[in-house]
């Protein structure tokens, strides 16, 4: 059957497979109910995954050696800074939204600059410029718990036609990068750049440029689910980004895109990051403890990958 | 000069931590005396060590993000189990040593990324670290205590531990023949292969010596703190990369250096301290190792490309 070859054949599936049966062992232990409860709840905190894990993506499609550690500091200090212009008072939601924008794309170029003037590696580049993003949120958050406007919580915490807003946020991005990717030039200059830097840049592709937009939209992903995480949170804390950095990484790849870089995959990255809330919600509701639920947590990830590369190499 | 700079690799990380202590004696004199010295590098020990364990990871063009869940996991081992029960307790850390040499024979048999496998260890010890040690606690061995706190004559403790380990472990790994070889398959694998060795078996040993560095690195860490928490050293993951590179390793290539990396974790720790002096805001000592971080390295960038430029 052609419809089921096309469908296994999508490294995307065996995520959403993933996600559907931790979502199934949920509901085995509550025999069904709360199904419409937990399915919203993973769309809310699977959105906020789901963003940084697409920017993410982008950046290790640019193929081996890159990766952006300081996602959890863009986060916060966007979160941070944007909440202190608001300062609570209605209709400013635009504006913190600028500021948060404005945070992403200045982190984005620091952290390029780094990797380009300096020449540093993208590891150690992004490491040092996290630092540096984190003491800024630190002195400018000092003590001070401030709340998001009203209207901005409300819309972050509210839904539209059923959904969680920051999912359909999360859902408005997701077709931007697929169709950035799958239907411009410029998606076909990062893919070619990821699979080999070297005849990229000798095909007359811009690479330096490529890169330095990639790094800089990864940046403002961040920036964007650091802005709406503060809000739907009702205020920024300092270590509001920390998971982040791992679910990130882990989404892109149980989501089925290449570490080795120069494949995609959006779809894989909203089933992994679904997959992810539902994996620890599946442990909670079997009442097991924090320690075996990170147990399991890291074995079921490690569990993934080896089983993703077996079929690799069959393949 | 720039020439000598960039033919002796180690001369960097040798001026950069000179540089900083000399200004750390001028910004506190008093510091300038054993008991000074001590304090200033004692929590390098820990560092030294894991740094060294991430060098065994990357000289085989790895990276290891778990290391710090790692060692945090080996301090509440040792201050639990290793203390009330010393048998088991030793007992679990040479299955811990034996379970790195497994993920890294794991990581070559099936080709895996790495970063991602060790991401997801990083779960897997700080969810066993949780189990051990909910809450902060536990003590540490008598002898380990002793071991710690030891003042020898004429240099601090930290001073003779660091010397040591980069002494010893510039014998394994640049001198010894099986350290060239190891660095050989950081450097071509492919050839390494062809030239009759094991690569699974070589890879699963250079993660085992990391596991061993690490295990060192958490018993040291006990042995200061006196007692383990469950997060206790999750920040050494990032310090432990910091000071490879720091110390004149490369990602990729096999490039590494013992000496230099037992250096780097001194300098970075030594920053700490040193900002610390200057009366720096709290707010800005994070930000400030960044910015120390990113001198040094252009400082190696600039030697490095004009000696280029002149050969």
């Amino acid at each position: 059957m052609p419809i089921v070859k096309f469908i296994l054949s999508r490294t995307w599936i065996w995520s959403w497979v993933a996600a559907a049966g931790a979502f199934m062992m949920v509901m085995a232990l509550t025999q069904g109910r709360g199904a419409s409860e937990l399915a919203y709840a993973a769309l809310s905190f699977g959105a906020f995954a789901a963003i940084v894990g697409l920017g993410q993506m982008l950046v290790i499609t640019l193929g081996p050696g890159n990766v952006d550690l300081s996602i959890p500091a863009t986060m916060t200090l966007a979160g941070t800074l944007a909440l202190k212009t608001m300062g609570s008072d209605p209709n400013t939601a635009i504006l913190g939204f600028t500021v948060a924008i404005g945070v992403g794309i200045l982190a984005g170029m620091m952290n390029f600059a780094l990797i380009y003037l300096l020449r540093l590696p993208p590891i150690i580049a992004t490491l040092a410029a996290s630092l540096i993003f984190q003491s800024i949120a630190i002195w400018s958050n000092r003590g001070l718990r401030i709340k998001p406007p009203e209207g901005l919580a409300d819309f972050a915490t509210g839904r539209t036609f059923g959904l969680p807003n920051v999912a359909l946020v999360g859902l408005g991005l997701s077709i931007l990068v697929w169709i950035v990717l799958e239907r411009t030039v410029f998606g076909r200059w990062l893919l070619a750049a990821g699979q080999n830097l070297r005849a990229a840049r000798l095909a007359g592709i811009p690479v330096e440029f490529v890169r330095a937009t990639t790094y800089i939209t990864v940046a403002v992903f961040a920036s964007i689910a650091g802005f709406f995480l503060s809000s739907f949170s009702g205020g920024a804390a300092l270590n509001m980004g920390q998971e982040y950095l791992l679910t990130s990484i882990a989404v892109v790849v149980i989501g089925g895109t290449s570490i080795a870089g120069g494949m995609s995959n959006v779809p894989g990255v909203w089933g992994a990051s679904l997959f992810m809330f539902l994996v620890v919600s599946m442990l909670n509701s079997y009442g097991l403890g924090a320690g075996v639920r990170m147990m399991l947590t890291g074995t079921i990830i490690i569990g993934i990958v080896i089983a993703a590369s077996t079929r690799r190499t069959r393949a | 000069m720039i020439r000598l700079f960039a033919t002796h690799r180690i001369l960097l990380p040798v001026v950069s931590l000179a540089v900083l202590l000399a200004a750390t004696f001028y910004m506190q004199p008093r510091a300038m005396s054993y008991f000074g010295v001590n304090l200033l590098f004692n929590l390098a020990v820990p560092i030294a060590l894991a740094t060294v364990a991430q060098m065994m990871i990357i000289m085989v063009n790895d990276i290891d993000l778990s290391l710090g869940a790692f060692v945090s996991l080996v301090a509440c081992v040792t201050a639990t189990f290793l203390h009330d029960t010393p048998v088991l307790g030793v007992a679990i850390l040479a299955g811990l040593i034996v379970a790195y040499a497994g993920i890294g024979a794991l990581i070559h048999r099936f080709d895996l990324p790495a970063i991602v496998v060790t991401l997801g260890m990083s779960f897997v010890w700080g969810g066993l670290a949780v189990m051990i040690l909910p809450s902060p606690g536990g003590a540490a061995p008598t002898w380990l205590r002793s071991l710690m706190t030891v003042k020898p004559p004429l240099l601090p403790m930290a001073v003779v531990a660091a010397i040591l380990i980069a002494g010893l472990t510039h014998l394994l790994i640049m001198r010894s023949g099986i350290g060239t070889v190891l660095r050989g398959v950081g450097g071509n694998a492919t050839s390494v292969v062809r030239a009759g060795w094991p690569v699974l078996r070589l890879k699963a040993g250079a993660y085992g010596l990391a596991g061993f560095f690490g295990v060192l690195s958490g018993m040291a860490l006990v042995g200061l703190t006196t007692a383990a928490d469950a997060n206790i050293a999750l920040r050494y993951t990032l310090l432990s990369i910091a000071g490879v590179i720091l110390g004149g390793g490369e990602f990729v290539g096999g490039r590494v250096s013992a000496v230099g990396a037992v250096i780097g974790a001194l300098t970075l720790a030594l920053a700490a301290s040193f900002l610390s002096f200057m009366r720096l805001s709290p707010d800005w000592q994070i930000g400030a190792q960044g910015a120390i971080l990113i001198l040094v390295l252009t400082a190696r960038l600039i030697f490095t490309r004009r000696d280029k430029e002149q050969s």
